[in-house]
Protein backbone atom coordinates (compact mmCIF):
# COMPACT_ATOMS: atom_id res chain seq x y z
CA UNK A 1 0.00 0.00 0.00
CA UNK A 2 0.99 3.39 -0.05
CA UNK A 3 1.85 5.78 2.96
CA UNK A 4 1.21 9.49 2.27
CA UNK A 5 2.71 11.76 5.39
CA UNK A 6 4.43 14.54 6.20
CA UNK A 7 8.21 14.28 7.54
CA UNK A 8 10.49 16.87 9.05
CA UNK A 9 7.94 19.50 7.53
CA UNK A 10 8.30 18.00 3.61
CA UNK A 11 5.19 15.98 2.40
CA UNK A 12 6.02 12.82 1.26
CA UNK A 13 4.78 9.17 0.31
CA UNK A 14 6.23 5.94 0.66
CA UNK A 15 5.09 3.01 -2.16
CA UNK A 16 4.67 -0.66 -1.55
CA UNK A 17 4.37 -0.72 2.53
CA UNK A 18 3.84 -4.17 3.66
CA UNK A 19 0.34 -3.69 5.96
CA UNK A 20 2.08 -5.09 9.09
CA UNK A 21 5.41 -2.61 8.90
CA UNK A 22 5.70 0.10 11.48
CA UNK A 23 6.72 3.48 11.09
CA UNK A 24 10.32 3.27 11.89
CA UNK A 25 10.62 0.05 8.75
CA UNK A 26 9.03 2.99 7.09
CA UNK A 27 11.57 6.15 7.84
CA UNK A 28 14.50 4.01 7.73
CA UNK A 29 14.16 2.06 4.51
CA UNK A 30 12.22 3.54 2.72
CA UNK A 31 12.37 6.74 3.03
CA UNK A 32 15.89 6.99 3.64
CA UNK A 33 16.05 8.59 7.55
CA UNK A 34 18.25 6.42 9.75
CA UNK A 35 18.35 8.41 12.80
CA UNK A 36 15.54 6.53 13.94
CA UNK A 37 17.28 3.51 15.19
CA UNK A 38 15.62 -0.22 15.26
CA UNK A 39 16.92 -1.71 18.86
CA UNK A 40 14.12 -3.84 20.78
CA UNK A 41 10.72 -3.71 18.24
CA UNK A 42 9.05 -3.72 21.39
CA UNK A 43 8.75 -0.05 22.73
CA UNK A 44 11.37 -0.82 25.50
CA UNK A 45 14.48 0.97 24.65
CA UNK A 46 12.98 4.22 23.18
CA UNK A 47 15.79 4.51 20.46
CA UNK A 48 13.16 4.72 17.44
CA UNK A 49 11.35 8.21 19.29
CA UNK A 50 10.17 10.47 16.76
CA UNK A 51 7.64 12.92 16.71
CA UNK A 52 3.84 11.71 15.83
CA UNK A 53 1.41 15.26 15.62
CA UNK A 54 4.03 16.87 18.18
CA UNK A 55 3.66 13.84 20.49
CA UNK A 56 6.70 11.51 21.14
CA UNK A 57 6.52 7.84 20.23
CA UNK A 58 8.13 4.89 19.84
CA UNK A 59 7.83 4.30 15.72
CA UNK A 60 8.24 0.74 15.88
CA UNK A 61 5.07 0.38 17.67
CA UNK A 62 3.34 3.37 14.85
CA UNK A 63 1.58 0.78 12.35
CA UNK A 64 3.05 2.60 8.94
CA UNK A 65 -0.86 3.30 8.04
CA UNK A 66 -2.06 4.97 11.14
CA UNK A 67 0.81 7.59 9.77
CA UNK A 68 -1.59 8.14 7.24
CA UNK A 69 -1.91 11.99 6.67
CA UNK A 70 -0.06 13.12 9.54
CA UNK A 71 2.55 14.94 10.71
CA UNK A 72 6.39 13.10 12.07
CA UNK A 73 9.51 14.69 13.04
CA UNK A 74 12.77 12.72 13.33
CA UNK A 75 15.67 13.77 14.90
CA UNK A 76 17.25 14.53 11.93
CA UNK A 77 14.74 17.29 11.32
CA UNK A 78 15.66 19.05 14.89
CA UNK A 79 18.73 20.63 13.90
CA UNK A 80 18.78 23.87 12.31
CA UNK A 81 17.04 23.70 9.23
CA UNK A 82 15.13 20.95 9.82
CA UNK A 83 11.23 21.86 10.26
CA UNK A 84 10.39 22.10 14.56
CA UNK A 85 7.67 19.51 15.29
CA UNK A 86 3.96 20.93 15.63
CA UNK A 87 3.50 21.75 19.41
CA UNK A 88 6.83 21.90 20.35
CA UNK A 89 9.08 24.33 17.97
CA UNK A 90 7.81 27.86 19.08
CA UNK A 91 9.63 27.78 22.41
CA UNK A 92 13.12 27.45 20.30
CA UNK A 93 12.57 30.40 17.81
CA UNK A 94 14.51 28.64 15.21
CA UNK A 95 12.64 30.35 12.68
CA UNK A 96 11.24 28.89 9.19
CA UNK A 97 13.65 26.37 7.48
CA UNK A 98 15.74 28.05 4.85
CA UNK A 99 15.07 27.48 0.91
CA UNK A 100 16.57 24.60 -0.28
CA UNK A 101 17.07 22.31 3.03
CA UNK A 102 14.42 19.57 2.56
CA UNK A 103 13.51 18.04 5.53
CA UNK A 104 14.59 14.79 4.90
CA UNK A 105 18.36 14.83 4.17
CA UNK A 106 20.51 15.86 7.00
CA UNK A 107 21.69 19.60 7.44
CA UNK A 108 23.91 19.65 9.97
CA UNK A 109 27.66 18.96 9.04
CA UNK A 110 30.34 16.87 11.16
CA UNK A 111 31.63 20.40 12.58
CA UNK A 112 28.42 20.44 14.34
CA UNK A 113 27.40 23.59 12.86
CA UNK A 114 23.45 23.90 12.88
CA UNK A 115 22.63 20.94 15.42
CA UNK A 116 20.03 21.84 18.25
CA UNK A 117 20.99 22.75 21.44
CA UNK A 118 19.73 19.19 22.41
CA UNK A 119 22.22 17.51 20.21
CA UNK A 120 25.00 19.90 21.11
CA UNK A 121 24.95 19.46 24.51
CA UNK A 122 24.72 15.79 24.25
CA UNK A 123 28.29 16.00 22.38
CA UNK A 124 29.17 18.54 24.83
CA UNK A 125 28.59 17.05 27.75
CA UNK A 126 29.60 13.33 26.45
CA UNK A 127 26.56 11.83 26.85
CA UNK A 128 27.27 9.67 23.56
CA UNK A 129 29.55 6.56 23.24
CA UNK A 130 28.18 4.17 20.87
CA UNK A 131 25.19 6.79 19.67
CA UNK A 132 22.69 4.30 18.96
CA UNK A 133 20.70 5.30 21.95
CA UNK A 134 21.47 9.03 21.04
CA UNK A 135 18.78 9.66 18.97
CA UNK A 136 15.97 8.66 20.56
CA UNK A 137 17.51 10.38 24.07
CA UNK A 138 17.85 13.57 21.90
CA UNK A 139 13.56 13.64 20.62
CA UNK A 140 12.60 13.00 24.09
CA UNK A 141 14.69 15.23 25.71
CA UNK A 142 13.79 17.82 23.05
CA UNK A 143 10.07 17.10 24.00
CA UNK A 144 10.87 17.47 27.84
CA UNK A 145 12.47 20.82 27.27
CA UNK A 146 9.99 21.93 25.39
CA UNK A 147 7.21 21.41 28.23
CA UNK A 148 9.12 22.76 30.87
CA UNK A 149 10.16 26.04 32.13
CA UNK A 150 13.77 26.74 32.87
CA UNK A 151 16.39 23.68 34.05
CA UNK A 152 13.76 20.84 34.97
CA UNK A 153 14.69 19.19 38.70
CA UNK A 154 16.43 15.45 38.26
CA UNK A 155 13.29 13.19 39.17
CA UNK A 156 11.15 14.84 35.96
CA UNK A 157 14.15 14.03 33.60
CA UNK A 158 14.61 10.73 35.05
CA UNK A 159 10.71 9.89 34.68
CA UNK A 160 11.18 11.85 30.85
CA UNK A 161 13.65 9.69 30.20
CA UNK A 162 12.65 6.58 31.80
CA UNK A 163 11.94 4.65 28.32
CA UNK A 164 15.04 5.39 26.85
CA UNK A 165 17.60 2.50 27.58
CA UNK A 166 21.50 3.33 27.34
CA UNK A 167 23.44 0.41 27.51
CA UNK A 168 27.42 2.44 27.17
CA UNK A 169 27.68 5.32 29.28
CA UNK A 170 25.17 5.28 32.01
CA UNK A 171 22.72 7.76 32.89
CA UNK A 172 24.98 10.46 34.30
CA UNK A 173 25.97 12.21 31.57
CA UNK A 174 22.64 12.38 29.68
CA UNK A 175 21.45 13.92 32.71
CA UNK A 176 24.41 16.60 32.29
CA UNK A 177 23.46 16.87 28.88
CA UNK A 178 19.87 17.81 29.41
CA UNK A 179 20.66 20.09 32.47
CA UNK A 180 23.11 21.69 30.09
CA UNK A 181 20.48 22.15 26.92
CA UNK A 182 17.86 23.39 28.85
CA UNK A 183 20.58 26.24 30.65
CA UNK A 184 20.79 27.36 26.90
CA UNK A 185 18.06 27.10 25.61
CA UNK A 186 16.86 29.44 29.07
CA UNK A 187 19.32 31.28 30.62
CA UNK A 188 18.64 32.44 33.70
CA UNK A 189 17.40 35.73 33.83
CA UNK B 1 -2.55 -8.75 5.53
CA UNK B 2 -4.81 -5.94 5.22
CA UNK B 3 -4.93 -2.56 6.43
CA UNK B 4 -8.39 -1.50 7.46
CA UNK B 5 -9.02 2.51 7.51
CA UNK B 6 -12.21 3.56 8.96
CA UNK B 7 -13.38 7.05 9.29
CA UNK B 8 -16.70 6.28 11.23
CA UNK B 9 -17.68 4.31 14.02
CA UNK B 10 -20.56 3.23 11.96
CA UNK B 11 -18.00 2.02 8.73
CA UNK B 12 -15.28 0.37 11.82
CA UNK B 13 -18.55 -1.61 12.95
CA UNK B 14 -19.45 -2.45 9.52
CA UNK B 15 -16.29 -3.50 8.27
CA UNK B 16 -15.81 -5.70 11.83
CA UNK B 17 -18.51 -7.67 10.97
CA UNK B 18 -17.66 -8.58 7.73
CA UNK B 19 -14.04 -9.46 9.01
CA UNK B 20 -14.37 -10.72 12.55
CA UNK B 21 -10.70 -12.22 12.55
CA UNK B 22 -9.51 -8.33 11.84
CA UNK B 23 -7.56 -7.12 14.87
CA UNK B 24 -8.34 -3.32 16.00
CA UNK B 25 -5.43 -1.63 16.48
CA UNK B 26 -5.25 1.81 18.57
CA UNK B 27 -1.83 2.86 19.83
CA UNK B 28 -0.11 -0.56 18.91
CA UNK B 29 1.71 -0.95 21.92
CA UNK B 30 0.87 -4.67 21.85
CA UNK B 31 -0.47 -5.81 18.57
CA UNK B 32 2.81 -4.02 17.17
CA UNK B 33 5.05 -5.83 19.83
CA UNK B 34 3.17 -9.32 18.14
CA UNK B 35 4.00 -8.08 14.95
CA UNK B 36 7.58 -7.01 14.63
CA UNK B 37 8.65 -9.99 17.01
CA UNK B 38 6.71 -12.54 14.73
CA UNK B 39 4.57 -13.76 17.54
CA UNK B 40 1.47 -13.25 15.34
CA UNK B 41 0.16 -12.26 12.61
CA UNK B 42 -3.34 -10.64 11.91
CA UNK B 43 -5.03 -11.30 8.97
CA UNK B 44 -6.20 -7.71 8.83
CA UNK B 45 -5.61 -4.51 11.07
CA UNK B 46 -8.51 -2.58 11.47
CA UNK B 47 -7.22 0.80 12.74
CA UNK B 48 -9.20 2.65 15.16
CA UNK B 49 -7.02 5.49 15.14
CA UNK B 50 -8.82 7.81 12.22
CA UNK B 51 -12.09 7.81 14.50
CA UNK B 52 -12.10 11.23 16.21
CA UNK B 53 -15.21 10.47 18.54
CA UNK B 54 -13.16 7.61 20.05
CA UNK B 55 -11.16 9.79 21.63
CA UNK B 56 -13.21 12.27 23.70
CA UNK B 57 -14.17 11.51 27.38
CA UNK B 58 -17.22 12.61 29.28
CA UNK B 59 -18.74 12.85 32.78
CA UNK B 60 -22.07 11.68 32.05
CA UNK B 61 -23.90 11.65 35.94
CA UNK B 62 -21.91 9.20 38.35
CA UNK B 63 -19.34 8.34 35.63
CA UNK B 64 -16.73 9.31 33.23
CA UNK B 65 -17.14 7.64 29.81
CA UNK B 66 -13.78 6.92 28.36
CA UNK B 67 -13.77 6.71 24.98
CA UNK B 68 -12.03 3.73 23.61
CA UNK B 69 -8.68 6.19 22.19
CA UNK B 70 -8.73 8.42 25.33
CA UNK B 71 -4.47 7.30 26.08
CA UNK B 72 -3.07 7.01 29.20
CA UNK B 73 -0.93 10.17 29.05
CA UNK B 74 -4.35 12.25 28.45
CA UNK B 75 -6.62 9.97 31.40
CA UNK B 76 -3.28 11.06 33.75
CA UNK B 77 -3.18 14.64 32.27
CA UNK B 78 -7.22 14.99 32.62
CA UNK B 79 -8.51 12.73 35.10
CA UNK B 80 -6.45 12.25 37.85
CA UNK B 81 -8.88 13.55 40.30
CA UNK B 82 -12.05 12.12 39.01
CA UNK B 83 -10.78 8.42 38.65
CA UNK B 84 -8.09 8.39 41.25
CA UNK B 85 -6.96 4.63 41.11
CA UNK B 86 -6.95 4.41 37.58
CA UNK B 87 -4.82 7.30 36.91
CA UNK B 88 -2.44 6.02 39.14
CA UNK B 89 -2.40 3.04 37.40
CA UNK B 90 -1.66 4.60 34.40
CA UNK B 91 1.51 6.73 35.80
CA UNK B 92 2.91 3.05 36.20
CA UNK B 93 2.61 1.89 32.46
CA UNK B 94 5.35 1.74 30.34
CA UNK B 95 7.05 5.04 30.07
CA UNK B 96 6.16 8.32 28.39
CA UNK B 97 6.08 7.15 24.71
CA UNK B 98 4.26 4.17 25.89
CA UNK B 99 1.29 6.48 27.94
CA UNK B 100 1.43 8.76 24.86
CA UNK B 101 -0.02 5.66 22.24
CA UNK B 102 -1.42 3.42 24.77
CA UNK B 103 -5.20 3.08 25.82
CA UNK B 104 -7.03 1.48 28.53
CA UNK B 105 -9.70 0.21 25.48
CA UNK B 106 -6.07 -1.53 24.70
CA UNK B 107 -5.66 -3.01 27.69
CA UNK B 108 -8.95 -4.30 27.80
CA UNK B 109 -8.55 -6.11 24.11
CA UNK B 110 -5.42 -7.35 24.94
CA UNK B 111 -6.66 -9.09 28.36
CA UNK B 112 -3.51 -9.59 29.72
CA UNK B 113 -3.62 -10.99 33.26
CA UNK B 114 -0.91 -8.39 34.32
CA UNK B 115 -2.59 -5.10 32.35
CA UNK B 116 -2.46 -2.32 34.52
CA UNK B 117 -6.07 -0.86 33.77
CA UNK B 118 -7.36 -3.85 35.10
CA UNK B 119 -7.33 -4.06 39.79
CA UNK B 120 -8.55 -0.33 39.31
CA UNK B 121 -11.35 -1.26 37.26
CA UNK B 122 -12.53 -3.97 38.97
CA UNK B 123 -12.03 -2.18 42.36
CA UNK B 124 -14.80 0.96 41.28
CA UNK B 125 -16.84 -1.35 39.19
CA UNK B 126 -15.87 -0.04 35.49
CA UNK B 127 -18.79 -1.21 32.95
CA UNK B 128 -17.37 -1.97 29.02
CA UNK B 129 -19.29 -0.62 26.01
CA UNK B 130 -19.07 -3.20 23.45
CA UNK B 131 -20.58 -2.80 19.68
CA UNK B 132 -21.20 -4.49 16.51
CA UNK B 133 -23.28 -4.03 13.80
CA UNK B 134 -26.40 -6.20 15.73
CA UNK B 135 -26.21 -3.34 18.61
CA UNK B 136 -24.38 -1.97 21.50
CA UNK B 137 -23.74 -3.62 25.08
CA UNK B 138 -23.07 -2.69 28.48
CA UNK B 139 -20.34 -5.64 29.86
CA UNK B 140 -19.75 -4.96 33.64
CA UNK B 141 -15.93 -5.51 34.19
CA UNK B 142 -16.76 -8.73 36.51
CA UNK B 143 -17.66 -10.50 33.21
CA UNK B 144 -15.33 -9.47 30.62
CA UNK B 145 -12.48 -11.32 31.57
CA UNK B 146 -12.65 -14.64 30.71
CA UNK B 147 -9.29 -16.66 30.30
CA UNK B 148 -5.83 -15.42 29.67
CA UNK B 149 -6.01 -12.74 26.98
CA UNK B 150 -9.17 -13.53 26.43
CA UNK B 151 -12.31 -11.25 26.74
CA UNK B 152 -16.29 -11.18 26.47
CA UNK B 153 -16.32 -9.95 23.75
CA UNK B 154 -18.06 -11.66 20.58
CA UNK B 155 -16.00 -11.70 17.09
CA UNK B 156 -17.41 -9.25 15.20
CA UNK B 157 -17.81 -6.88 18.76
CA UNK B 158 -15.38 -3.55 19.11
CA UNK B 159 -14.86 -1.44 22.98
CA UNK B 160 -16.28 1.86 22.55
CA UNK B 161 -15.86 2.94 25.80
CA UNK B 162 -15.44 2.04 29.19
CA UNK B 163 -17.63 4.10 32.29
CA UNK B 164 -15.73 4.40 35.08
CA UNK B 165 -17.34 5.61 38.08
CA UNK B 166 -16.56 8.81 39.57
CA UNK B 167 -14.69 8.39 42.59
CA UNK B 168 -16.71 8.50 45.79
CA UNK B 169 -13.54 8.08 48.64
CA UNK B 170 -9.91 7.11 48.30
CA UNK B 171 -8.06 4.68 45.66
CA UNK B 172 -5.26 3.67 45.54
CA UNK B 173 -2.95 1.15 42.72
CA UNK B 174 0.29 0.02 44.00
CA UNK B 175 2.33 -2.83 42.15
CA UNK B 176 5.60 -4.91 42.18
CA UNK B 177 8.22 -4.83 39.55
CA UNK B 178 12.02 -4.46 39.23
CA UNK B 179 12.12 -0.57 38.47
CA UNK B 180 10.10 2.37 38.45
CA UNK B 181 9.40 2.36 34.67
CA UNK B 182 9.03 0.19 32.09
CA UNK B 183 7.60 -2.94 34.03
CA UNK B 184 5.40 -5.42 33.22
CA UNK B 185 3.73 -6.36 36.63
CA UNK B 186 4.76 -8.87 39.01
CA UNK B 187 1.86 -8.65 40.41
CA UNK B 188 -0.30 -5.29 41.77
CA UNK B 189 -3.52 -4.96 43.43
CA UNK B 190 -5.95 -1.57 43.67
CA UNK B 191 -8.15 -0.93 46.34
CA UNK B 192 -11.41 1.88 45.99
CA UNK B 193 -13.63 2.66 49.09
CA UNK B 194 -16.85 3.44 48.58
CA UNK B 195 -17.63 5.61 51.31
CA UNK B 196 -21.53 6.55 50.76
CA UNK B 197 -22.18 2.78 50.78
CA UNK B 198 -19.54 1.17 53.36
CA UNK B 199 -18.02 -0.94 50.39
CA UNK B 200 -14.63 -1.52 50.03
CA UNK B 201 -13.88 -2.74 45.75
CA UNK B 202 -10.78 -4.53 45.19
CA UNK B 203 -8.96 -5.86 42.11
CA UNK B 204 -5.80 -8.01 41.83
CA UNK B 205 -3.55 -7.66 39.00
CA UNK B 206 -0.65 -10.57 37.59
CA UNK B 207 -1.81 -13.04 40.21
CA UNK B 208 -3.98 -15.43 38.34
CA UNK B 209 -4.96 -16.31 34.63
CA UNK B 210 -7.46 -12.76 34.23
CA UNK B 211 -7.83 -9.85 36.80
CA UNK B 212 -10.46 -10.64 39.89
CA UNK B 213 -11.87 -9.29 43.04
CA UNK B 214 -10.88 -10.72 46.18
CA UNK B 215 -14.47 -10.86 47.43
CA UNK B 216 -13.93 -12.30 50.83
CA UNK B 217 -11.51 -9.70 51.40
CA UNK B 218 -14.01 -7.13 50.24
CA UNK B 219 -16.73 -8.17 52.18
CA UNK B 220 -14.38 -8.52 55.31
CA UNK B 221 -13.01 -4.89 55.49
CA UNK B 222 -16.71 -3.37 54.83
CA UNK B 223 -17.71 -5.04 58.06
CA UNK B 224 -14.90 -4.50 60.28
CA UNK B 225 -14.21 -0.45 59.31
CA UNK B 226 -15.70 1.72 61.89
CA UNK B 227 -17.34 3.65 58.62
CA UNK B 228 -19.27 5.38 61.73
CA UNK B 229 -16.25 6.59 64.22
CA UNK B 230 -13.23 7.05 61.69
CA UNK B 231 -11.34 5.63 64.39
CA UNK B 232 -7.80 4.48 63.04
CA UNK B 233 -7.33 0.98 61.47
CA UNK B 234 -6.97 -1.95 63.40
CA UNK B 235 -3.20 -3.23 62.44
CA UNK B 236 -5.14 -7.11 62.72
CA UNK B 237 -7.41 -6.17 59.76
CA UNK B 238 -5.55 -4.64 57.37
CA UNK B 239 -3.26 -8.06 57.97
CA UNK B 240 -6.55 -10.02 57.35
CA UNK B 241 -7.78 -8.14 54.86
CA UNK B 242 -3.78 -8.64 53.10
CA UNK B 243 -4.15 -12.57 53.87
CA UNK B 244 -7.94 -12.61 52.33
CA UNK B 245 -6.50 -10.95 49.22
CA UNK B 246 -3.37 -13.08 49.14
CA UNK B 247 -6.23 -15.95 49.37
CA UNK B 248 -8.18 -14.68 46.50
CA UNK B 249 -5.14 -14.79 43.71
CA UNK B 250 -3.98 -18.04 42.04
CA UNK B 251 -0.70 -17.17 40.73
CA UNK B 252 1.81 -19.01 38.94
CA UNK B 253 5.71 -19.20 38.73
CA UNK B 254 7.31 -17.50 35.37
CA UNK B 255 9.88 -15.29 34.35
CA UNK B 256 9.03 -12.17 36.10
CA UNK B 257 8.47 -13.89 39.53
CA UNK B 258 7.52 -17.28 41.52
CA UNK B 259 4.12 -17.47 42.96
CA UNK B 260 5.16 -17.74 46.47
CA UNK B 261 6.73 -14.63 46.19
CA UNK B 262 3.21 -13.32 44.46
CA UNK B 263 1.10 -14.61 47.12
CA UNK B 264 3.44 -13.14 49.88
CA UNK B 265 3.79 -9.71 48.07
CA UNK B 266 0.31 -9.68 47.21
CA UNK B 267 -0.76 -9.71 51.48
CA UNK B 268 1.76 -7.01 51.97
CA UNK B 269 0.36 -4.54 49.21
CA UNK B 270 -3.47 -5.22 50.05
CA UNK B 271 -2.16 -3.94 53.60
CA UNK B 272 -0.86 -0.95 52.59
CA UNK B 273 -3.19 0.04 50.14
CA UNK B 274 -6.38 -0.47 52.69
CA UNK B 275 -4.14 1.67 55.35
CA UNK B 276 -3.46 4.50 52.63
CA UNK B 277 -6.85 4.71 51.84
CA UNK B 278 -8.10 4.28 54.99
CA UNK B 279 -5.67 7.57 56.23
CA UNK B 280 -6.83 9.34 53.47
CA UNK B 281 -10.83 8.63 54.59
CA UNK B 282 -10.40 9.31 58.10
CA UNK B 283 -8.61 12.59 57.08
CA UNK B 284 -12.04 13.24 54.73
CA UNK B 285 -10.56 13.91 51.08
CA UNK B 286 -13.45 14.83 49.27
CA UNK B 287 -12.61 12.55 46.27
CA UNK B 288 -14.96 14.30 43.63
CA UNK B 289 -13.75 17.74 43.39
CA UNK B 290 -14.45 18.11 40.01
CA UNK B 291 -10.33 19.78 39.11
CA UNK B 292 -11.10 17.73 36.05
CA UNK B 293 -14.02 19.52 34.27
CA UNK B 294 -16.76 17.76 32.45
CA UNK B 295 -15.51 16.90 29.23
CA UNK B 296 -12.34 16.27 27.17
CA UNK B 297 -11.11 15.30 23.40
CA UNK B 298 -7.93 15.33 21.72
Amino acid sequence: MRVNLTVNGRATAADDVWEGESLLYVLRERLGLPGAKNACEQGECGSCTVYLDGTPVCACLVAAGQAEGREVVTVEGLSRGGAPPSGAGSAYGDGPAPAGVSGGSRTADDSGEGLHEVQQAFLDAGAVQCGFCTPGLVVQAHALLAEVDGVPADADIREALAGNLCRCTGYEKILDAVRLAAARLRPPP
Amino acid sequence: MDFLRPRTWAEALDLKAGRPEATPIQGGTDVMVEINLDKGRPAALLDLTPIPGLREWSREGDVVRLGAGVTYARLIGELGTRLPGLAQASRTVGSPQIRNRGTVAGNLGAASPAGDSHPPLLACGAVVEAESVRGARLIPIGEFYTGVKRNALAPDELIRAVRVPVARGPQYFSKIGTRNAMVIAVCSFSIALHAAERRVGTGVGSAAPTPRRAVAAEEFAAARLDWQGRSPLDPEVARRFGELVAGAAAPIDDVRGRAAYRTHALAVLARRALGWAWADFRADSGADSGADGDRGSA
